[in-house]
């Protein structure tokens, strides 16, 4: 089993949640972010089942020396709570909000011909080279 | 209290179960990407490095992403009327905010699967504040377009 594979199948398996829990669904996201509206709960029902199950076995993983196919783990080390991260996440935030969509889902979308998800892979990627654009700029 | 969550479970198409268990496949394919090839499936950040990690490192990347679009392709294919596309949504809109999660997932290094499950999976103190942060503002916003505007 390569890595390659490995990922293939993770992703076929990330495919499939992202469906079944409906996350692929901006109108139910949307619902769920509209709190003071008909809040539709379902999708805070997403993260418990996904942390319930990484919460016992990120713990069991990372006990190992080193991962299967890998030399080690390729964790983040910091810590800091810095500016970019919360700016970023607040843009994120307001981004997913008005669209409906966040990255993973917007991927997902294209395996169902939803041009939305389109449009979104495509406008995600021209932040990227905004932001990269932005940082180069100001630095 | 009682009576605000009776009110909760009455929602309309309220679906806690299938929303649990596509969050446990989830999970489950989080766990495979770490026990095996040593990585966090952050969306954003493979995405990223779709184009810019180096070339060895681009293959598993963009195997993962295929996978994600067969996966959704094989739920369509075997339950066609799951999932309902939204009609009549001005395309600019979700443009619109495609181009914001791109900026943030960027400037925050990472999005709703890096931070909101692999990061406070490990109990990250940057994901959980900036899980908190960018569900506060997609609520925000959501308010302000449903019921402001």
């Amino acid at each position: 089993m390569s890595k390659t594979f490995i990922a293939l199948l993770s992703g076929i398996i990330f495919g499939i949640g992202l469906s079944l829990s409906q996350m692929v669904n901006p109108d139910k996201v949307i619902n769920f972010l509209d709190i003071f509206g008909q809040w539709d709960p379902s999708l805070a029902f997403v993260m418990i089942g996904a942390l319930f199950v990484t919460f016992i076995s990120f713990r069991l993983v990372l006990k190992r020396p080193e991962p299967i196919l890998e030399e080690s783990f390729h964790l983040s080390k910091r810590k800091d709570i810095d500016r970019g991260l919360l700016t970023g996440a607040a843009i994120f935030g307001i981004g997913w909000g008005i669209s409906g969509f966040c990255p993973g889902p917007a991927i997902a979308g294209l395996g169902m011909g939803n041009i939305e998800a389109a449009v979104m892979v495509v406008s995600i990627y021209a932040g990227f080279f905004f932001q990269k654009w932005l940082s180069k700029s100001s630095s | 209290m009682l009576i605000y969550l009776v009110q909760v479970f009455l929602v309309e198409n309220f679906t806690p179960y299938s929303a649990l268990f596509g969050g446990a496949l989830i999970g489950l394919s989080v766990t495979l990407l770490l026990l095996f090839n040593g990585r966090m499936a952050g969306i954003s950040g493979i995405m990223k490095g779709l184009f810019n990690a180096p070339e060895n490192e681009r293959v598993w990347r963009f195997t993962f992403l295929c996978g994600l679009i067969i996966g959704a392709f094989i739920f369509q294919s075997i339950s066609p009327d799951f999932i309902v596309p939204r009609q009549g949504y001005p395309l600019w809109l979700v443009a619109l905010g495609g181009f914001f999660v791109g900026i943030g997932t960027r400037l925050g290094n990472g999005c709703t699967s890096g931070h909101g499950i692999c990061g406070i999976a490990n109990l990250s103190k940057r994901s959980i504040f900036a899980t908190l942060t960018f569900m506060g503002f997609g609520m925000l916003t959501v308010y302000i377009i449903r019921h402001l505007l």
